[in-house]
């Protein structure tokens, strides 16, 4: 038998059918729901008279426009009149079709790519989608997980299949180990800094080496999440004994002699040997440096220790152009030490990172600290309810309220700012969200992507600092 | 009474069946204006802001595309875009391009969130062909479900094209999906290339859900055996 890449692999055990051309009925095993990318899946649903094939291969919350805020009295308290009727719309179209919801005030709810892998509902060996762009974050699990429009939300919903082509197979290898104070944020922003935002287009990636297996479950979330900020719809990490250790004993997760079935099978989640990828790309893990995005796409990211680049020192126009309208934007000049960039704002969230490990990270900064002056809000926003009880038992809460920040209710809050938490014009913001686009945290605001330790040293010191000398 | 409420019974699943069938219009051919875009990497967030994301509805985007580019002041879901300042520096405002059709892009064009608003706002304004050098993947799937064909052409041929469009009058461009070619006016003919199975699909204005329900047995086939060698994949 020939030897497999883990995406063969994938792929393989989830082909329906292949028409003549190649085209492929691929088999979801599940599909996560929120509120913005549903509702017209759900109206073409109701319009064909069609029902979900299988409905408990659904989970849904709402996550994008829920207010971070206070909110004793759920969906009432979204003050903004379409972002409740959107968020009321899942609720009642969930409840006609029959799926499960972990609705506004459930414990359990949050941004559906923390709370997937948190219940046990994402397992390694499955295919997820989702109506959105970072469900790649899910291949973390041993997974074969990407995002979708809302024409295949309804698809995967009315079929439990997809029509799907292959993509290409590549693998970045990240050996070595990584220095103190580099996180998986500034693993996964220094690999998009190499091959750049469209490089992982047509392809899946595996992320393999030494540093990938070296980082926590959570630690290959993060990295996975932001596959698609490098262009691949989907990235994955092989299963090991830590994604084991990490599903057992969750709500969704088999028990017993089904347990020990799914582990002979999960072990078996890892490109052979002698698989061949389309393209391989080695890093350098001992190279890469806390990492700090100056412009207007993930791929335009420096190290910390780094100045702002010259687009002049740029030999392609259409690149150089696409820079000094980045620098424009972003009210930055060329040459400027990152260390000497103030921030307005810090956000320390988003499906990248608000998971209980990051929140643990960016305590561990904030400890015994003060927010600087100059930081207008410096906002703190778990990616669940359960993260948010965690970090509270622990007393992490205290420690970032205690130092200034805001603590706050679950959400994907000013990731994309679509509720209340948002950027004002010209304000710059230390991020740990995954992009840094024109307008994203607000029409005019100025984005830099961190990590949670690196965005909290920039909130006590009022500008970028290298975590590694706080 | 009971006769009306036959009759509506009966025009409901009428309209269920053209519902499933009718999806979408048919991909013909067509000429067009061309607009340019000249920035590379224009993402969803781009082509459609967030805050008009709120819709539960598929249509009324068109006059939100490109919205934070296009207006002068910030947009909101409700307000009036007629009275709205218009950016005259944005190409959508150029008068040259008014009624364009085709989109000429540069690389990486719908990176970003897999949001189906951004080919929804693309379809609404009117446009039916996205020409550029790349394209993400997502965006590029969603654009086949809404009745848009992206183009992909050579760096080489879209410079060209940049120059052409951009000149004192407008470029026009027949399209023809059937012989996968693009014509301009003054006969320069440019091949493209399109997956077979998405071209059958607009030329037939055909909906993905009841092709793949014709395969109902083979999924049920398959589910039956995954059952058994996996079902910890079907316990909740």
């Amino acid at each position: 038998m020939t030897d497999k890449t883990l995406y063969d692999k994938l792929w393989d055990s989830h082909v329906v059918r292949y028409d003549d051309d190649g085209t492929a009925l691929l088999y979801i095993d599940r599909q996560l729901v929120h509120e913005v990318t549903s509702p017209q899946a759900f109206e073409g649903l109701r319009l064909a008279g069609r029902k979900p094939w299988r409905v408990e291969a659904n989970l849904a919350t709402p996550d994008h426009n829920v207010p971070t805020t206070s909110r004793p009295n759920g969906v009432a308290d979204i003050s903004d009149p379409i972002a409740r009727i959107q968020v009321e719309t899942l609720d009642a179209n969930c409840a006609e079709f029959g799926l499960t919801e972990f609705t506004i005030n459930d414990i359990r709810q949050g941004i559906v790519h923390v709370v997937g892998p948190e219940q046990g509902a994402t397992l390694p060996g499955m295919t997820v989608v989702c109506g959105d762009s970072h469900t790649s974050t899910h291949g973390a699990m041993g997974a074969l997980a990407f995002g979708i429009g809302t024409s295949e939300v309804e698809h995967a919903l009315a079929t439990q299949c997809l029509i799907q082509k292959k993509s290409k197979s590549m693998l970045i290898r990240v050996e070595g180990k990584t220095a103190p104070g580099v996180t998986a944020k500034d693993i996964v922003l220094a690999i998009i800094g190499e091959i750049g935002t469209a490089g992982g287009t047509g392809y899946a990636i595996e992320f393999g080496g030494q540093a990938i297996r070296d980082l926590s479950i959570e630690g290959r979330l993060t990295v996975c999440n932001m596959a698609i900020e490098a262009g691949a719809r989907a990235g994955f990490v092989a299963v090991d004994e830590k994604t084991i250790e990490y599903v057992k004993g969750r709500p969704y997760a088999p028990e017993g002699e089904i347990l020990e079935l799914a582990i002979a099978n999960w072990l078996t989640l890892h490109s052979d040997a002698g698989a061949e990828f389309d393209r391989v790309v080695n890093i350098d893990a001992s190279e890469i440096k806390p990492q700090v995005t100056w412009g207007t796409s993930p791929e335009m990211v420096v190290s910390v220790d780094m100045q702002v680049p010259d687009p002049d020192q740029v030999d392609d126009p259409v690149k150089a152009e696409g820079m000094r309208r980045a620098l424009d934007y972003m009210g930055l000049e060329a040459g400027t030490p990152v260390s000497e960039i103030n921030v307005d704002k810090v956000f320390i969230g988003s499906c990248t990172n608000s998971r209980i490990e990051d929140m643990r990270e960016a305590a561990g900064v904030a400890k015994g600290r003060r927010v600087a002056d100059n930081i207008k809000l410096a906002l703190v926003v778990p990616g669940s309810g359960l993260v948010k009880q965690q970090a509270e038992a622990e007393g992490l809460d205290k420690i970032f309220i205690d130092a200034g920040f805001e603590w706050r209710e679950p959400g994907c809050s000013m990731c994309l700012a679509m509720n209340a938490d948002r950027l004002e014009p010209g304000e710059r913001c230390a991020s740990t969200s995954n992009r840094n686009f024109e307008g994203r945290q607000g029409q005019g605001g100025r984005t830099h992507l961190v990590s949670p330790a690196m965005a909290a040293a920039a909130a006590i010191a009022g500008h970028f600092v290298d975590v590694r000398d706080f | 009474m009971r006769k009306n409420y036959l009759f509506f019974l009966v025009l409901l699943s009428v309209l269920r069946v053209l519902y499933g069938y009718l999806i979408m219009k048919k991909f013909e051919t067509f000429t067009g204006i061309v607009c340019p875009l000249d920035r590379s990497n224009v993402d969803t967030d781009a082509i459609i802001p967030k805050q008009f994301l709120k819709s539960t509805k598929r249509s009324g985007f068109g006059p939100n595309l490109f919205d934070e580019w296009r207006y002068l002041d910030h947009g909101e879901p409700g307000m009036d875009n007629s009275t709205r300042p218009l950016n005259e520096d944005f190409v959508l405002n150029d008068p040259r391009y008014q009624g364009a059709s085709i989109l000429l892009g540069r690389k990486n064009f719908g990176c970003g969130s897999s949001r189906e608003h951004a080919p929804w706002a693309l379809e609404d304004y009117g446009f039916r062909v996205i020409i550029a050098p790349s394209f993400a993947d997502i965006f590029f799937n969603n654009c086949f479900k809404n009745g848009i064909l992206p183009i992909v052409l050579s760096v080489e041929i879209i410079d060209e094209l940049f120059g052409l469009a951009s000149g004192e009058t407008a470029l026009d461009i027949a399209v023809d999906l059937e012989a996968q070619q693009l014509k301009t006016a003054d006969g320069k003919v440019i091949s493209f290339e399109v997956d077979a199975f998405r071209k059958h699909c607009l030329l037939n204005g055909l909906d993905d859900i009841g092709l793949t329900l014709q395969h109902v047995d083979a999924i049920k086939t398959y589910e039956t055996r995954r059952r058994q060698e996996a079902p910890w994949l079907f316990s909740q």
